[in-house]
């Protein structure tokens, strides 16, 4: 039964993507990456924990899709899948990629093609700042890289390679030579950012980029991916975080993470300012900005934690935290309401078309 | 009403010669009693430092800091333990904070070499502290792996409640934790300040957390103070460059990005 829901519902959003054949681009060509009914889950001794279930979704060339949720939501384990860096006792059951014009069918036990990592999709992974070497210059850490991916490659080919990368970004080419010690936090995770492209690759996750940082060097880090989308150094960015006020900085849409499925997803302004999923309100209620309504309204937060993943609840999945939750919601898997460009899955949002839950809370 | 915390010309400087670093330079302040105060500034300027200080685990370089009108700078080893007793902290990193073979009313119970109560004394006192951080006594009987963040950093204040203490410091206490997380454990720090009158001393480089709790907001910058006031002057009308810059930098949800 819920394996059958769950087909429809893979089903429906694929019919909605081939809707859109008005549209200048066309289907298939105009996305950079589109992937379709991920699974994956952790082997456990006893049961197996499905961290990404079921999740479809596209990153269009030239864009930025944020990825947002609490931790234990399954964000960094899609990023792991979508960058093809999983590993046991994380298994990619199924589902299917498709990254410029070339098609992967994750099977299990077949490993995706090493040769894709870094140069098709490439992972920034979180806290990558911290996993520079202390005892290697930052040069020489990216000659490694292009080493390990080209094989024979002159040292100072490389160098040169990575000095004009940094150039073209205005960064100065001298921190090639500096020791990890000598860089700012800020500073440090640019040099990450600079040498996770340093292959061209088509796609760039990017898991919390920007979360240890401080304002300031957060938006510093924004730019920067900006500018590499511009300068076409990478097609697109997945950009994962749980900071809803930073995916607004930098994302062109979002998507909204919970309990490995994706709830809601849409244009980040539409996302953001009319959401139609429960969840998403509770996100965005939580969020602390330095804006005068903060100082007189009591924030609660979200109760209760995600749930566990090797038993998620039945029905949707986010109705025990739920102020919206209907009957149906217990039992029944919510539908997808929208159309193909903003879209949410919730009972409530079916009773209610067009309007944004924000008021109802 | 006299003030509870005064900060005089506190400096500390770290380094020699050419490495020198003021980490705090020449700060000055006074908290009254029953208020939050929000320190709020970028990494590296001096927050932590000064939190150190005030709890009394560096010495300060130079300067002076008074607790209730009584000289409390440099004190002697021995007179520390009494201090702890009225100042105590609440830390950045929920998981590291831990010790992992301690279930948390072991964790709780080993307060009493500092507050020498012990039997039902120690029990009230357990569930008093439990009960200010809205946790159940299950968590008793649980180990730290079992908890989630916020209710780790929620173990954390209520350990720090068993002393009952006039002064909390909580130092990027809820930098780790998720947003959704995040209003929980706050509203945990307001209340106690509405219901037991206790002064916080709060440390972020987050301006909206410090705009949602704070009575007073100081600013600042490479170890300087560069601004302070009532939240509402500092956040939605501030003076100096710094802190419009610094303002000028936070993501927001609505408006101009």
């Amino acid at each position: 039964m819920a394996r059958s829901q769950r087909a429809k519902r893979g089903a429906t959003v694929t019919l909605d993507v081939s809707g859109v054949k008005d549209a200048p681009d066309e289907v298939g060509t105009g996305h950079l990456l589109s992937a379709r009914g991920l699974r994956a889950a952790y082997a456990g001794r006893t049961r197996d924990t499905v961290a990404v279930d079921d999740v479809s979704l596209y990153v269009n060339d030239g864009e930025v899709l944020g990825i947002a949720g609490e931790s234990g939501c399954g964000k960094s384990t899609l990023a792991a899948v979508l960058s093809l860096t999983a590993r046991p006792p994380l298994n990619v059951l199924g589902g299917e990629l498709d990254v410029a014009g070339k098609r992967l069918s994750f099977e299990p036990d077949k490993a995706p093609p090493r040769s894709w990592r870094g140069t098709v999709v490439s992972l920034l992974p979180q806290g990558a700042m911290n996993s520079l070497s202390p005892t290697m210059r930052v040069g020489d850490f990216a000659v490694r890289i292009v080493a390990a991916h080209e094989g024979k490659v002159k040292r100072t080919d490389a160098l040169a390679r990575a000095a004009e990368r940094f150039t073209q970004l205005d960064l100065p080419d001298r921190v090639l030579q500096a020791y990890p010690h000598q860089l700012s936090g800020g500073m440090k995770q640019r040099v990450v950012t600079v040498l996770s492209t340093l292959l061209d690759p088509q796609l760039l996750i990017a898991d919390e980029p920007t979360s240890a940082l401080d304002v300031s060097s957060q938006r510093v880090v924004i730019e920067l991916l900006r500018e590499m989308i511009n300068q076409r150094l990478v097609g697109g960015v997945i950009f994962v975080t749980h900071d809803l006020p930073v995916l607004r900085l930098v994302a062109d849409r979002v998507a909204i993470m919970y309990a490995g499925q994706i709830h809601e997803t849409g244009p980040t302004e539409d996302v953001i300012n009319r959401a139609r999923h429960p969840y998403t309100g509770a996100l965005l209620r939580s969020v602390l900005v330095p804006e005068p309504q903060i100082r007189t309204r009591r924030i609660a937060g979200i109760t209760g934690s995600p749930p566990d993943l090797a038993a998620p609840p039945p029905g949707c999945r986010f109705h025990p935290r739920c102020s919206l939750a209907m009957d149906v919601c217990h039992t029944e898997q919510p539908p997808i309401v929208g159309d193909e460009r903003h879209y949410a899955t919730c009972w409530w949002a079916k009773d209610h078309p067009g309007e944004p839950v924000e008021a109802h809370l | 009403m006299t003030d509870l915390l005064t900060v005089e010309g506190l400096t500390k400087v770290f380094g020699r010669k050419a490495s020198v670093v003021r980490a705090v330079d020449d700060v000055s302040f006074s908290i009254s009693p029953g208020s939050i105060t929000t320190v709020v500034g970028e990494s590296g300027s001096g927050k932590s430092t000064l939190a150190r200080l005030i709890l009394g685990l560096i010495p300060p370089t130079s300067g002076r800091i008074e607790l209730n009108g009584k000289d409390v700078t440099n004190l002697p080893n021995r007179e520390l333990s009494g201090y702890w007793r009225e100042v105590q902290a609440v830390f950045q990193d929920p998981f590291s904070a831990f010790n992992q073979f301690f279930h948390v009313r072991r964790l709780l119970a080993r307060s009493r070499r500092l507050i020498g109560v012990d039997g039902d004394a120690l029990e009230e006192r357990m569930q008093f502290a439990l009960d200010q951080v809205g946790l159940d006594r299950e968590v008793l009987h649980k180990y730290p792996h079992q908890l989630s963040g916020g209710q780790r950093q929620r173990v954390m204040i209520a350990r720090a409640l068993m002393m009952r203490p006039v002064l909390l410091i909580a130092d990027e206490a809820t930098s780790m934790l998720d947003a959704s997380l995040r209003a929980n454990v706050l509203n945990v720090l307001t209340d106690l300040r509405r219901d037991m009158g206790l002064t916080i001393l709060f440390i972020t480089h987050d301006i909206g957390q410090a705009c949602y709790v704070s009575d007073r907001v100081l600013v600042m910058k490479q170890g300087k103070l560069v601004e302070s006031g009532p939240a509402d002057d500092v956040i939605f009308r501030p003076q100096n460059e710094y802190t419009q810059q610094l303002l000028a930098d936070v993501p927001r949800l609505h408006g101009e990005v």
